[in-house]
């Protein structure tokens, strides 16, 4: 892949790769922008962005391409969207193999495709080389938030239960193995999916959910830290009932991570009053991609908003918010 | 003549205003004296000649825990007094300068009334004092007045409160005044808090015998106890517990009774007889664990405590058959109780009845319990004595040392008192620190130990001891003082209360904070060389910093040096793990290979291998070279304690002796202009000798002690600066302080350490105050 005047055939090619694989009337009409109609019935607009960088690019579980999907697709959801249209945009460093674009436009438009949510519009980007790192995917998506749903942290309340949709820390740990060249003897999966299914099926049973997130960069430490701090209230999860695998634990153990601090990219966390919980936690274990759902803990009253976890030893840990990587403390 | 007297310092609390009375009296004066904000302020009239006796006689015979920092006079115009000499009510005031006392062990006199059939304060569980008794640890807020302290809701009965009037009794003002009729009561209740009927401190005792486990509410908090000779029932408070090998301390009655156990120092038996009642790490004598078996396992030392409460003194008079008088204090005996923290995992010491009852249901068979409220927890004391030093080093300070002030000197190249800051802490061990000014001096008031703030409970303590500690010292700070690392709590809450007071919050790199902390207390403001030799701390540089040499001048730090970095494999974890650092050294030793073959019975050798091959974050911390020659010799190839490693490794080459080393061990580099300490050589001949582990153990560190020894040098050689102080965890091994002593003093270089604070992070807050006194100076 070349930049400038030489690459002016390329941008050509990459767009038929795009509109080949993308594969709707909205591309094939061939405009800078993509009219749509207005959906049917009230409710809200919802729109959310997210630019994906990650490393390596493709990972046991997936790839960047289908990762930018979900990736955009959750955040629609997680407003109580469903999302209905998606925009990419690519920034390409020159040099970048056209087969591993291929590879990576072919993931995206299988994830679009699968998640039913078409790739309306979209934009390519060739920067020189050492300017980026490969390949860098903006998506941006547009859903309808149906009337009577309005999620926010705020109003989280002291006695709500936390919970999370299943395992922890795949996503994060598959990269990180890979990175680090690490063989285990059992291959943990990047748990990248779509979820918005999933949150429908919730919404429409639970409607009184106050909120949901993606844990992705943090994990799920990070989005408690979040939401103790929009909702001034504390959180006390319980170390023994949070679902991760055992071969997630012992490589976390191995390279030093803590898992609630790892990236998931398929999870949620939930947060609903305590007398929907067993409910929502029973529709969640019957939809394949909440099987291994928990009730992991609850919101307190706590005016340091500390999210503290109940170790399987007995006390209190603190569970902190990090401003950056976990850098060590012990002294 | 009339002349007005203000007294700073350690005034109040310690039997002050009646000394005064006392003097005033006997010499005919009239006025009055009373405890305010800025400690005792006194009005005398009379003769010149008495009053020139008064000043003087004042200080020569100040009671034994006063300590007068300042005394102004002012003379005034002559008044009609009433003819004699009165204590007045103290005066409360919103910002002050006094001082509170700590809490001190039970005096003699006291003791002989304890033991008196007959006294009416005969086996009495809270008989006290003007010399001794509760301070701290009962005090709500100053100046010091029974009101203001958990006494408060005990009335004086007719013969207490003639006692706290009669200016001519030992008992004159004492606050906490207190007996059978109107004071405390004890009581002994079951596992499930029902009152056990009888003499509890009998019944308690029996408990013990059968080798039960009790309860016991101390001054500062509440001991887990049980028979230190009874292996099962040590065995079952371990379990209890969870403490699977973190030694446990002991009480025996006195000094005698250690012979067999322990040897000891004259300075050692001072420092276990002082009043603030510490436990002393002494050296155990062969045959120590036979006796006290499970209570102190593998290690070289031995944590021991004498009596410091009424309490405790009337258990061992029980076991010694309640003999009248004094004399038994003095003889040997055989009762060794294991005094542990009462605190589930990490947790705040248990200092609250309610909370004990219900925390402590599980682990505990009685509890020993009474009704006089402990304000402020604070944990025992840990000290002990390292060969040819002439001072005692802290592990702990907490009970009998806090809160007493660390003079400091000006900042400013001394030309004014620095200002008040408030310092945080660290993580791990944290303790906080306030300082105080006025006028051109200033002090430094550090907390009791408080605990590692991974604990939500500790993190809770912290803030609530910053808000009590301001509230005792009536003082506003000008800065908060914090670690570099963003994610502590602590440097959270400062960031949070800088932001609340509108002052200006400081980062002070971990290490400069280390040396700070002896500069301070030397009141040494020039600069000089810093040794830090540390676990992990944050340096300025985003790395992992831990043995470092340092230029330190005030608020300004420069790195001179550095231990040549080694891998840490998986950050914190590596901490725990000493074989993953021993596989850190076979890789920075360029022998990969044998990383598999020398911890093939590690899982994750393989893994670690591997990671190791790709590179990791790297650390220069000499704690973390102390964890990986321990994973190269194999002797602790996990810690269940934190320091575990480094105790193993320290006690064996304590059991080889002295070892000559034959030649260097290390190379001393030129890393980016930083004076690199090469230890692969060091490394390498613990890999490779035959020799027994213990020899090893001892090579490592002659080997090391040789090798900082020639740094610092290269060190003063360069910079013209011969003081080196020396901070960091690392300084608690007791072969590396005296070996490294020995060897400075060789090379004509002078070498401070820490005496009053801990070296390890329980110093952190009084070297952050003292550089943020300094930055806001500059
Ligand atoms: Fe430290
Ligand atoms: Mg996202
Ligand atoms: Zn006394
Ligand atoms: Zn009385």
């Amino acid at each position: 892949m070349s930049h400038g005047s030489g690459g002016r055939a390329m941008a050509q090619l990459i767009h038929e790769l795009f509109v080949t694989h993308f594969d709707n009337d909205y591309l094939r009409a061939q405009n800078d922008g993509a009219c749509f109609p207005l959906p049917a019935g009230s409710g809200r607009m919802v729109m959310a962005t997210d630019s994906h960088v990650v490393s390596p690019l493709f990972f046991p579980g997936g790839d960047i391409g289908c990762l930018a999907v979900h990736g955009t697709v959750n955040d629609v959801a997680m407003a109580g969207g469903r999302p209905l249209y998606l925009s990419a945009g690519f920034i390409l460093e020159e040099g970048f193999p056209l087969a591993d674009l291929k590879r990576i436009v072919i993931s995206m438009a299988q994830a679009a495709k699968e998640a039913g949510v078409p790739i309306i519009t979209g934009d390519t980007k060739v920067v020189e080389k050492g300017k980026g790192d490969g390949v860098f995917i903006n998506t941006t998506g547009i859903g309808i938030v149906p009337p009577g749903i309005d999620l926010a942290p705020s109003k989280i309340r002291a006695g709500d239960a936390i919970l999370v949709s299943g395992m922890l820390g795949d996503h994060g740990v598959a990269i990180m193995s890979l990175r680090e060249n690490l063989s285990f003897d059992t291959a943990i999966q990047s748990d990248t999916a779509a979820l918005h299914d999933l949150v429908a099926t919730m919404l429409a049973a639970v409607p009184e959910i106050r909120t949901l997130r993606d844990p992705t960069r943090g994990g799920l430490a990070t989005v408690l830290n979040e939401f103790a701090l929009a909702a001034r209230c504390g959180m006390l999860i319980r170390e023994p009932v949070i679902p991760i695998r055992p071969a997630v634990n012992a490589a976390c153990e191995l390279l030093g991570l803590d898992p609630l601090y790892v990236a998931n990219e398929g999870k949620l966390v939930a947060i609903c009053p305590a007398e929907r919980a067993t409910e929502l936690l029973a529709l969640m274990r019957a939809h394949p991609l909440g099987a291994d759902a928990a009730i992991i803990g609850e919101v307190i009253e706590d005016a340091n908003h500390f999210v503290q976890m109940e170790t399987a030893f007995g006390g209190r840990r603190m569970v902190d918010w990090l401003s950056g990587e976990q850098l060590p403390r012990i002294c | 003549m009339r002349e007005r007297l203000s007294l700073r310092g350690l005034v109040q609390g310690v039997g002050f205003r009646p000394h005064v009375h006392r003097l005033a009296s006997e010499l005919g004066l009239s006025g009055w004296v009373r405890n305010d904000a800025n400690g005792v302020t006194l009005e005398a009239q009379g003769s010149a000649s008495a009053l020139q006796a008064l000043r003087t006689r004042l200080l020569r015979e100040a009671p034994v825990h006063a300590r007068i920092e300042a005394c102004e006079s002012e003379a005034l115009a002559p008044t009609p007094d009433s003819s004699a000499f009165e204590i007045r009510q103290s005066e409360a005031a919103s910002s002050g300068q006094a001082a509170i006392g700590a809490d001190t062990c039970t005096c003699p006199a006291c003791l002989a009334e304890l033991f008196e059939p007959g006294n009416r304060r005969y086996r009495y569980a809270f008989i006290n004092c003007t010399d001794c008794g509760p301070r701290y640890s009962i005090a709500e807020a100053l100046p010091w007045d029974r009101a203001r302290t958990s006494m408060a809701g005990f009335a004086l009965c007719p013969d207490c409160a003639a006692e706290y009037e009669a200016p001519a009794k030992r008992r004159f003002h004492a606050e906490p005044n207190a007996c059978p009729v109107c004071g405390p009561q004890l009581h002994l209740l079951d596992a499930q808090g029902q009152a056990v009927a009888g003499d509890a401190i009998a019944a308690s005792l029996a408990l013990i015998q059968r080798g039960g486990i009790v309860a016991i509410k101390s001054l500062g908090g509440f001991h887990l106890a049980c028979d230190a000779r009874n292996a099962a029932a040590v065995a079952r408070l371990r379990a209890r517990k969870q403490r699977e090998e973190k030694p446990f301390a002991v009480m025996l009655a006195n000094v005698a009774s250690l012979a067999t156990l322990a040897e000891i120092s004259r300075a050692e038996q001072a420092d276990l007889q002082s009043t603030a009642r510490p436990i002393v790490l002494l050296r155990k004598r062969v045959g120590a664990d036979a006796q006290l078996t499970g209570v102190a396992p593998d290690l070289a030392w031995l944590g021991v405590m004498l009596p410091g409460t009424p309490l405790h003194y009337l258990l061992f008079h029980d076991a010694a058959g309640r003999p009248p008088g004094s004399a038994w204090l003095d003889q040997a005996q055989s009762l060794a109780l294991v005094m542990t923290s009462a605190n589930v995992h990490g947790e705040p010491l248990i200092s609250d009845n309610t909370e004990a009852l219900a925390q402590l249901a599980d682990i505990t068979d009685a509890f020993l319990i009474h009704d006089r409220d402990i304000v402020i927890r604070c944990d025992d004391s840990v000290l002990r004595r390292l060969p040819g030093s002439d001072h005692a080093q802290f592990i702990r300070r907490a009970r009998g040392y806090t809160p007493a002030a660390i003079p400091l000197t000006g900042a400013g190249a001394g030309t004014r008192a620095g200002a008040n800051v408030l310092a945080v802490g660290g993580y791990y061990k944290n303790t906080l620190c306030f300082t105080r000014s006025s006028g051109t001096r200033s002090e430094a008031f550090l907390s009791q130990h408080i605990g590692d703030l991974d604990r939500v409970a500790n993190c809770r303590a912290l803030e609530a001891a910053v808000n009590h500690l301001q509230q005792l010292l009536q003082v506003k700070p000008q800065a908060i003082a914090h670690d570099l690392h963003p994610d502590f709590f602590s440097t959270q809450l400062a960031l949070r209360l800088a932001a609340q007071w509108q002052v200006p919050a400081i980062a002070v790199q971990h290490h400069h904070a280390h040396i700070a902390a002896v500069l301070a207390e030397h009141q040494l403001d020039e600069p000089v060389l810093g040794l830090a030799l540390d676990g992990v701390g944050l340096g300025s540089d985003g790395s992992a910093w831990g043995g470092e040499l340092l230029r330190v001048d005030g608020a300004h730090v420069e790195r001179l040096g550095h231990l040549q970095p080694i891998a840490l494999p998986g950050g914190d974890r590596a901490a725990r793990d000493p074989w993953r650092m021993g596989a850190a050294a076979l890789a920075q030793l360029g022998r990969h290979a044998e990383i598999r073959t020398r911890f093939a019975d590690q899982s994750g050798a393989a893994l670690l291998a591997q990671m190791l091959e790709r590179g990791t974050p790297m650390t220069t911390s000499m704690g973390r070279y102390f964890d990986a020659a321990a994973g190269l010799l194999g002797i602790q190839p996990q810690m269940s304690f934190e320091g575990q490693a480094a105790m193993r490794l320290e006690g064996l080459a304590a059991s080889y002796g002295t070892l000559q080393l034959r030649s260097p061990l290390h190379e001393i580099e030129n890393a980016d202009g930083l004076l690199q300490l090469n230890l692969a050589a060091t490394l390498n001949a613990l890999l490779d000798s035959t020799l027994p582990v213990a020899q090893r153990a001892a090579l490592f560190h002659a080997a090391l002690i040789e090798a900082l020894a020639e740094w610092a040098q290269a060190a003063a050689d360069a910079s013209g600066i011969r003081t080196l102080a020396c901070a960091g965890g690392c300084f608690l091994n007791a072969i590396l302080a005296s070996g490294l002593r020995a060897a400075l003093a060789r090379r004509g270089l002078r070498m401070l350490e820490a005496r009053l604070a801990p070296s390890n992070d329980g110093g952190l807050a009084l070297g952050q105050a003292w550089v943020a006194q300094r930055a806001l100076a500059d």
